[in-house]
């Protein structure tokens, strides 16, 4: 499997990852060598197996449903790069 | 130097016990050491003065008659631990400042059961690496080097992701170190710094307030100079927690007393396909010595097959990246650390995570995004998942016929910075004999068995069922036992 340019901006694009036009080359070629190192699973017979999503038990416990948390937004905020009011601020996305 | 950065925690706690020295003068002793051992870069952050205070407070607890089973024992906390208002970087520059207003429950059970921090330890970003040379905060240098005693040089890794907590140990500025393991994080430093590192088995550790890098595998774990001092940690780390819904419900054994140094009977699996090609002849001869230990206390060595072995890898470099761009979403700029602003949100976004992330970090996003994305999915992530079951089978099968598995930790030992860092792929085949541990969830023990012709530390593996680390103990007490490893890095605060 080959990445070219234009794929890795894509994936990059969706990963929310500015990565500079220079570098999309170099990173095409390490991408795909990686692809191509994962590409040998092919060679595994899983027909009939399950994935394995964790080796947890799947089945999760339960508890009521009730607040057990919460109450102090002073620290909720506190790493916030901006904060305004009792909110994370971000710039405006509505025009 | 000090006598008391040279104790066990075994021989710490007794000489506590006994009033030869109190917890402040340990903890000094140990802040002094942190200090010396600056050229090695473990440290992110120092934390002397909290260090100093919870000794102080661990005096008062003793003098009412209080001491915890870890009570003023200094260590060192992985920087990848949320500690409360004391700077949690990841390693990473888009964690700057992150001061968290809550405790990792690791960390929270160390303190409850008395032990001392002396401060947060580098390690790769985000635990993504297997040489800690990716941190943001620069590489840390491993307190060994080859050639004869003596001479120390500022010249190979110490492992990774933990190499921060594996140099502070080995170098004695700490008497143990918190490590996590997503494919070989604690027991490949271990191995490269002569030191004994344990991943329990996945849920044996809450990983409430560890900054997550891939949730399905990942697991804290000590990192400590003895086989007992591991089993005194992991007992104190251990534990059920509700916040974790992987936590499991089940009591933390007292792991010290598996230290019978009785191993008559116990059938030691010797898996065929861990004799990789290129591995080093002096590897082979470690592990070959290891079988004979065991053999010569009773054990019995059986051949076993893990026929996926070599499919772990590649199974490992889908899962792991396609979780850690799961779980590095959060990244965006807007609850903490780095922000750099742009003409609108999504811009904020890129150009936040584009300076934020290192290369290492920014490549295993990209793949994993690629593998979760639409039209990939089943032929990567999926597929991954499947060869995992198989790996998982293996592991299942050769315990039908074994008790333990015994294998080398790693093919190698240590190596020097800068070496392996063209390709990735050479970096992540250091991790061969660790990862398939992780995918199949199972416990994991690394412990120095020599030294190789270069003068540096080999480490060999234990293997055992889940939840069944007692038996890691009891095997790992006897081959530590007859390893006699006294040998020491040329580094030493």
């Amino acid at each position: 499997m080959s990445l070219d340019k234009a794929a890795v901006a894509r994936i990059a694009h969706l990963a929310r990852i500015k990565v500079p036009d220079e570098e999309l080359d170099h990173l095409a070629g390490e991408l795909s060598r990686i692809l191509d190192f994962v590409e040998q699973l092919g060679e595994v017979d899983t027909a009939d197996v399950a994935p394995m999503a964790s080796v947890a038990a799947q089945k999760l416990r339960r508890r009521p449903d009730e607040v057990t948390d919460g109450g102090y937004p002073e620290a909720v905020l506190k790493n916030g790069p901006e904060t305004a009011e009792g909110y994370f601020a971000v710039p405006k996305v509505v025009e | 130097m000090s006598a008391l950065t040279r104790m066990t925690m075994a021989e710490a706690l007794k000489g506590l016990a006994a009033r030869e020295f109190t917890a402040v003068e340990l903890t000094e002793a140990h802040v002094r050491a942190v200090e010396a051992a600056r050229p090695l870069n473990a440290f992110i952050t120092e934390t002397p003065d909290k260090a100093l205070e919870m000794a102080r407070a661990s005096d008062a607890r003793r003098a009412r008659g209080e001491a915890g089973p870890m009570d003023g024992l200094p260590i060192a906390v992985k920087d990848l631990f949320c500690t409360r208002d004391v700077l949690t970087t990841a390693a990473s520059h888009i964690l700057d400042g992150f001061h968290p207003q809550y405790e990792s429950s690791v960390t929270t059970n160390l303190w409850r059961d008395g032990a001392v921090m002396l401060g947060k330890v580098n390690l790769d970003e985000f635990a993504m690496g297997s040489a800690n040379i990716t941190s943001y905060y620069g590489d840390v240098v491993n307190p060994w080097s080859p050639g004869d005693a003596g001479a120390w040089e500022r010249r190979l890794v110490p492992g990774g992701s933990s190499g921060g907590s594996a140099a502070a140990v080995a170098a004695r500025c700490a008497l143990g170190a918190t490590g996590t393991d997503t494919g070989g994080s604690i027991r490949q430093p271990a191995a490269f710094a002569g030191i004994v590192g344990i991943k329990p088995t996945y849920g044996r550790c809450s990983r409430w307030g560890i900054v997550a890098f891939a949730s399905s595998l990942d697991q804290a774990g000590p990192m400590t100079r003895t086989v007992r001092d591991s089993a005194i940690m992991l007992r104190s780390m251990a534990g059920f927690d509700p916040k974790d819904s992987t936590s499991v419900d089940m009591p933390v054994p007292d792991f010290e007393a598996a230290l019978t140094g009785d191993v008559r009977g116990l059938r030691v699996g010797i898996p065929r396909e861990y004799r990789v090609d290129g591995m080093p002849a002096e590897i082979e001869a470690m592990w070959q010595r290891g079988v004979e230990w065991l053999k010569a206390a009773g054990a019995e060595p059986v051949e076993i097959s893990l026929p996926h072995t070599k499919y772990a890898l590649p199974a490992y470099y889908i899962v792991a990246p396609a979780e850690a761009s799961s779980n590095l979403a959060r990244y965006d700029g807007v609850r903490y650390g780095l922000r750099v602003e742009g003409g609108n949100l999504k811009e904020m976004y890129e150009n936040t995570r584009g300076a934020g992330f290192g290369k290492e970090v920014r490549r295993r996003i990209l793949i994993g995004t690629y593998v979760l994305s639409a039209g990939y999915y089943d032929a990567y992530y999926l597929k991954a998942q499947k060869v995992r079951t198989r790996i998982k089978q293996d592991f299942d099968a050769a315990f039908t016929r074994c008790d333990v598995i015994l294998t080398p930790t790693a093919p190698s030992g240590a190596f020097a910075i800068g070496e392996k860092m063209d390709d990735p792929i050479q970096m992540y085949l250091n991790d061969v004999f660790t990862v398939p541990v992780n995918l199949a969830g199972l416990p994991g023990m690394s412990l120095p068995a020599g030294l190789g012709a270069d003068g540096l530390p080999l480490g060999l593996q234990l293997i055992g069922r889940p939840f069944d680390e007692e038996t890691l103990f009891r095997v790992g007490g006897v081959l530590e036992e007859a390893a006699q490893f006294t040998a020491t890095p040329p580094f030493m605060a």
